[in-house]
């Protein structure tokens, strides 16, 4: 590894903006808020990420692809740090990555649930989500778990379609 | 840091509410392949992922307090069944679909309550992991209260299975809310949270949703107790036996 210039901190953060999730490979790790925070400490390159579910399986081969994309360019030692405060949400990804999940088939999420009236049931508010594909509003949840633990099955009684929308947490 | 004199107590509390869930994470595992419609099947095994998870992280912070050497997978697969601390309610088969949804309507109940306090905690590490699982339990307990009304509330058949479910697993609920002297202290220090004044609130929760359900919730009996000091049914072992097998058949292997 050839020595470098003390890199910035944006440029880092492009960097890791090329790691892509590996279960939504069109938003990167930055988009989705994982990336909390990257810093030069020493002569070491800490990242900061937290999780997005506690099981999420995702989570090692999120810090391996880190760690290869920093040292692709040159920059080691990197470590890799997990905090879970502030819990992860929804509402850290912006509009922009949001649209790529929807033209990649995933709808975006709503507004994550404040207020703790959402757990009993028939005492709900249903928002409307609009199907990715046709983007009708006329659209049912059928699961609040999909093929991800981020993500819910609703389908759109407009095109039949039946898709995936990145829950709200 | 963690005063000295609280230390034993808190590795305790972790070993407890880790094993919860990862006794309550394999019961659910156990469904997948047999759920009874596909997306049920990935529900159930999108729960047992966030309880497996949250287990990982407590009973891995429960070995780093400790301080003896011991990790996550040494605290999961290398200890026996009279040193698990979950509650019994978790470690009972998973019967049928009423059965394991009114248990995981029990447990949700009660994990959002006792979640939405632990994050209070004065100790950083747990409370971080409380504020991420909290949000997990929030739509744990969506799924089981809906589908708790509509088994109590459908069929014949679906109420009788789910109120001979509710009247075998009630007398194991309060066990969730016992504390003992080590709990107690770790109260005081503002570590945990006391549980005594959560549970009027989550007889009130799960008794409207057994009303909406139109189950009748049993009077009376014994409370289940015991497994917070490692006495547990006769089903334990061999659920630890099907989970431990393959850590201990293989020491050392990873993939």
């Amino acid at each position: 590894m050839t020595a470098r210039a003390r890199p910035t901190r944006e440029e880092l953060l492009a960097l890791l903006d090329t790691v892509k999730d590996p279960e939504v490979p069109v938003v990167s790790v930055v988009e989705l808020g994982v990336v909390r925070d990257v810093a030069v400490e020493g002569d070491e390159i800490v990242v900061t990420i937290t999780p997005t579910y506690s099981g999420c399986p995702a989570m090692r081969e999120i810090e391996d692809e880190i760690v290869r994309a920093l040292q692709a360019e040159g920059h080691a030692p990197v470590r890799v740090r997990t905090v879970f405060a502030p819990a992860w949400t929804t509402d850290w990804i912006g509009p922009a990555a949001r649209e790529k999940l929807r033209a990649y088939g995933i709808a975006p999420p709503g507004m994550a649930p404040s207020a703790d009236d959402d757990l009993v049931p028939l005492r709900r508010r249903r928002e409307t989500v609009r199907c990715p594909y046709c983007d009708s509003p006329d659209t049912t949840l059928r699961s609040e778990f999909g093929s991800t633990a981020c993500k819910s099955i609703r389908f759109c009684d407009a095109c039949r379609q039946p898709f995936e929308q990145f829950k709200a947490i | 840091m963690i005063d000295e004199a609280l230390r034993p107590h808190l590795v305790e509390f972790l070993l407890r509410h880790g094993d919860d869930r990862l006794v309550l994470g394999h019961r659910l595992a156990e469904w997948c392949g047999h759920g009874p419609a596909l997306e049920e099947d990935i529900a159930l095994a999108n729960c047992a992922l966030d309880f497996t998870g949250q287990a990982n992280l407590m009973l891995g912070l429960a070995g780093s307090v400790e301080g003896k050497g011991r990790d996550q997978d040494a605290l999961a697969y290398f200890r026996d069944e009279r040193e698990f601390r979950n509650v019994q309610l978790v470690e009972l088969p998973r019967g049928d679909f009423g059965v394991t949804m009114v248990r995981q309507l029990l447990f949700d109940a009660y994990d959002v309550l006792f979640l939405e306090a632990l994050q209070r905690s004065a100790y950083e590490d747990l409370a971080g992991i409380a504020a991420k699982a909290y949000k997990e339990a929030r739509y744990h307990l969506r799924h089981s209260a809906e589908w708790v009304v509509m088994l109590g509330d459908g069929t014949g058949e679906s109420h009788e299975r789910a109120q001979r479910a509710l009247d075998e697993l009630w007398r194991y609920g309060p066990e969730l809310f016992d504390m003992d002297e080590g709990d107690r202290a770790l109260a005081s220090a503002g570590i945990v949270p006391d549980l005594a004044p959560l549970e009027p609130r989550w007889r009130e929760r799960v008794e409207e949703v057994f009303a909406r359900a139109t189950l009748a919730v049993p009077t009376g009996g014994f409370r289940a107790k015991g497994g917070r000091r490692g006495v547990h049914t006769e089903h334990l072992g061999h659920l630890l036996a099907e989970m431990q097998i393959v850590a201990r058949s293989h020491p050392g292997a990873s993939w």
